[in-house]
């Protein structure tokens, strides 16, 4: 805490840091640069999440930070515009890649003019959207943005404006192209068998060579963050799920964590081991689509059919206790919705032995095989620091070499008394992302191993208020979901819905990867380098 | 006695003492045309129904099981929709290269079946320089997929056609290479010839090592060349949605679906001909071994042929439910640097192996 203290007054002068759940320092617009700059150079390498705000009379902005080097670190920036006019704030895209895209959101949403980002288009919502949805004044008349009904142009997509201040203070607008003249831009999506969901690419090529990809997001917004505003906190639950929909367990799980924080309630150990049982389940069900869906883009649909096939019997685990498959609506606010099944124990108990098995078959199928080898190695290399930049965490992080594992960082539900080991690989390649999954479905093996023959017997929910209503304040939930650092913000005035809610999907810095990840490979690898980040568009798109 | 070849020869003689020759003829052309369609796409139809069923065993799966016994007749269910579906016009399409690539597909792979020899007497053509012709006409088919992809005016074709284009005009070295290496155990080029070289034993045990080799190689390349993983590149459905036919639907695409299927059965019809004896028996060229070839011989001709091809085809299906596509680099580099100079010296090989053996 001493080190933050200093690295902060060396920046700025007259920055205090405030207490909260992690240390929290407010600087103005100007400042900002400055201190980002110093905080990079000094070891906070990692934008992990950068929330828009709208506080009624004024906007601003929430950068969370954190660290490769030390991992536990945590800080909380914020920047408050002067009033609701003046709404510029210098961008940070340059010291974080991954703010980027970030700051794209949270122009899109509240309008924040991020001055210097090299490519400001709006990012979920179409280039002529009236108005900017998240504020709080926002007007939803649908009669503002009527549905097109004639063909327009793609090349409105491709006009990237800059903002700048010019020398007498005025702000002038340079307009980029993303893509020169003649240049062969194939068009990857929407409806594409490989872009596992409604993702857009944009790919210029030179044969089959990748010049560029452009990720073009929005088909499946659904504005849940906005929905949330208007819900209460376990209507909010359901939404949580339809996010990642492949680890939707373990998004609920982090938005009644960020809950159960904000309202003190402690919760059964009970509750929590079959918490997590159900989170490895999931995580291995995940896992396992992402290696049937990676087979698969390679060309091995019996692979795919294999993944498949076991992750049925997941899915039968959920049915039988959860009553949903996909969505299983299990966790509410104080612990789990019911009792588990009488059939819970047993099932869970073959079903580890099984997966063992089948791990192995995996192997010889797929793993050593000369031709996935020959795709796979040395293909779409991801450096530790290009993966702390571009904020890319969970497996695709850990291929790299970057320990980002929360479950190990942040311990929540009882990860901490659980043995097990964070799986690292060095090569940051695609081989090394595919194998990695395979690994952790190990892993997550022996958690469940450990956590269902020592079952607590302390009840399945603690008593919560018949209206929940968490204290005014701020609430940070970070969570080990299957494909990332899955973060829940929560601000609350004290009523019963939210201020505002901020999911921090690990998809979208996922997807951002790809361009630098596929430059000057080939389009077949482009498929396969998506297929092993593994990324899931609903929750990218929110 | 369950052979077809005296039933042939009855007929035709029967023709010709009945009709004038030129009618006997014409007649014979009709129905030995009528006969070659049907068997293409019975044979067709059979193929697509083992496939289905025999991937879906390699996937834990049971195929198709709800129409017909066994799912049989799921088969005519599909062929009757995809004969009722809607041909959708491309409006910026080439129209005439459009359709006929498609014909261009189909014609190249049905006159390559045309020159198979099914059994004994069996032979819907039958002339000196047979397997030159059979390589010569199954290239029709490439122009055809490249003709698909230009005309369709979408990029995914225009890649797909491009890779197909590299991959077959590549392969087709190989396959040929592979075919002359035995056309030097052979001597001749006519299939008869080369059917009948084989009664005793098949050429394949005839010059184990260099044919051996030459079997292989020809199996692989003849495996690209059908376009089917793991050398589906052409048609690498995570990447270009379904490759040079991405535009055809309905019927159209069935023709060319209807090609890739024969196309496989043409390569496993010929690398049976040209390595397993085609029609002919196995036989163990030895006199205590009568009594086994006497049983050998009384199985029918085209069942020994049929057998064997189909035997080659599920080698093929096996391949590609089980590895993963490569990449179109990979795959050059299979073919340029591997398989054609391994080609080339087993060629010398065969030619030294006659010298000193034959």
């Amino acid at each position: 805490m001493k080190k933050i203290k200093d690295i902060i007054s060396s920046a700025a002068s007259g920055l205090t840091i405030e207490e909260q759940q992690y240390p929290t320092v407010c600087v103005s617009p100007e400042q900002l640069r400055k201190v980002a700059q110093k905080l990079k150079s000094e070891g906070f390498d990692v934008l992990l999440n950068l929330t828009g705000m709208d506080y009624n009379d004024k906007f601003g902005v929430i950068y969370h930070l954190t660290s490769t080097v030390d991992k536990m670190a945590m800080l909380v920036l914020k920047v408050q515009t002067p009033d609701r006019e003046k709404l510029d704030i210098p961008t940070v895209s340059d010291i974080w890649e991954s703010a980027n895209l970030y700051e794209r959101e949270a122009y899109d949403f509240f309008g924040i003019r991020f001055i210097g980002h090299p490519d400001l288009r709006r990012i979920f919502l179409r280039a002529d959207w009236n108005g900017f949805p998240f504020r709080k004044d926002y007007d939803a008349n649908p009669e503002l943005n009527p549905v097109p009904l004639v063909n327009q142009t793609i090349s409105d997509m491709e006009d990237m404006p800059t903002l700048s201040f010019d020398k007498d203070g005025k702000l002038v607008t340079k307009h980029n192209q993303l893509f020169e003249n003649g240049e062969y831009v194939v068009n990857i999506g929407p409806q594409h068998p490989a872009t596992h969901g409604v993702l857009h690419l944009r790919v210029s090529l030179e044969g089959e060579i990748i010049k560029k990809v452009d990720p073009n997001f929005g088909y499946i917004h659904r504005g849940i963050e906005k929905m949330c505003e208007s819900k209460t906190y376990p209507q909010i639950l359901q939404l949580t799920e339809r996010l990642d929909y492949l680890s939707g367990t373990m998004n609920r799980h982090a938005f009644c964590l960020c809950a159960e924080k904000a309202l003190g309630l402690e919760v059964p150990k009970r509750a929590q081991a079959v918490r997590v049982i159900f989170d490895e389940l999931t995580r291995i069900a995940s896992h396992l689509l992402g290696w049937g869906c990676m087979c698969m883009d390679m060309g091995s649909i019996t692979a795919f059919i294999y993944g498949m096939r076991d992750r049925e019997k997941i899915m039968d685990i959920f049915e039988e206790t959860g009553g949903g498959r996909l969505m299983v609506g299990y966790n509410v606010i104080g612990g789990l919705a019911d009792e588990v099944s009488d059939k819970f124990i047993s099932q869970v108990k073959e079903f580890i032995p099984y997966m063992r098995k089948m791990i192995k078959e995996y192997h010889v199928l797929f793993s050593e095989n000369p031709i996935a080898k020959g795709r796979m190695q040395g293909m779409g290399i991801m450096t530790k620091e290009q993966a702390a930049s571009l904020g890319v965490t969970g497996p695709s992080g850990r291929a790299s070499g970057w320990s980002c594992d929360v479950r190990k960082i942040e311990p929540y539900a009882g990860y901490d008394q659980v043995d097990f080991e964070e799986v690292l690989r060095s090569g940051g390649d695609t081989y090394d992302r595919y194998y990695i999954r395979l690994d952790e479905i190990e892993q997550s093996l022996r958690i469940i191993d450990y956590l269902i023959n020592n079952l607590p017997d302390d009840g399945f929910k603690a008593k919560t208020p018949a209206i929940i209503k968490l204290p005014a304040g701020e609430y940070y939930q970070r969570v080990e979901n299957a494909r990332g650092d899955f973060g829940v913000y929560i601000n609350s005035t004290g009523d019963k819905n939210p201020y505002r809610v901020k999911f921090r999907s690990p998809c979208m810095t996922l997807i951002s990867a790809l361009g630098p990840l596929c430059r000057n490979e080939k389009i077949a690898d482009l498929i396969m380098i998506g297929a092993s980040l593994d990324y899931v568009i609903p929750c990218a798109d929110r | 006695m369950l052979e077809l070849d005296n039933l042939v020869s009855n007929v035709h003689t029967g023709l010709m003492e009945a009709l004038p020759h030129w009618a006997a003829l014409t007649i014979e052309y009709i129905l030995i045309g009528v006969l070659m369609l049907a068997l293409y796409c019975v044979l067709a139809l059979i193929l697509i129904f083992l496939e289905r069923k025999i991937c879906a065993r390699f996937q834990c799966r049971l195929g198709p099981n709800r129409v017909g016994p066994w799912g049989s007749l799921q088969l005519i269910a599909d062929m009757v929709k995809i004969l009722l579906k809607e041909i959708v016009k491309i409006s910026k399409s080439d129209k005439i290269l459009f359709f006929t690539a498609l014909f261009l597909a189909l014609i190249g792979s049905l006159c390559t079946f045309g020159a198979l020899q099914f059994g004994k007497g069996l032979a819907g053509i039958d002339f000196n320089v047979g397997i030159f012709y059979v390589l010569a006409i199954s290239s029709l088919g490439v122009v055809g997929i490249l003709l698909a992809g230009w005309s369709s005016n979408n990029k995914y074709t225009l890649i797909g056609a491009m890779r197909s284009g590299a991959q077959l005009i590549s392969y087709e070295l190989s396959a040929g290479l592979s075919i002359l290496t035995m056309m030097i155990l052979a001597g001749s080029l006519n299939i008869s010839d080369i059917i009948n070289g084989q009664a005793h034993s098949w050429y394949i045990f005839q010059a184990p090592l260099p044919a051996l080799v030459a079997f292989i190689i020809y199996l692989i390349a003849g495996h690209a060349e059908t376009n089917r993983g793991p050398f589906d590149l052409p048609e690498a459905e995570s990447e270009l949605t379904a490759g040079y036919h991405t535009e055809y639907s309905g019927i159209q695409y069935g023709m060319f679906y209807l090609a890739e299927y024969l196309n496989m059965f043409i390569i496993a019809g010929i690398a049976t001909t040209v390595f397993l004896g085609g029609w002919q028996p196995f036989q163990i060229n030895a006199d205590w071994a009568a009594g086994f070839n006497g049983v050998m011989s009384y199985i029918p001709s085209y069942i020994w042929f049929f057998g064997k091809a189909f035997m080659l085809v599920l080698l093929s299906l096996w391949v590609r439910w089980t590895f993963p596509r490569l990449r179109i680099d990979q795959l050059l580099h299979l073919e340029w640097k591997i398989l054609m100079p391994i080609s080339l010296v087993n060629m010398l090989v065969m030619a030294v192996w006659v010298v000193l053996f034959f």
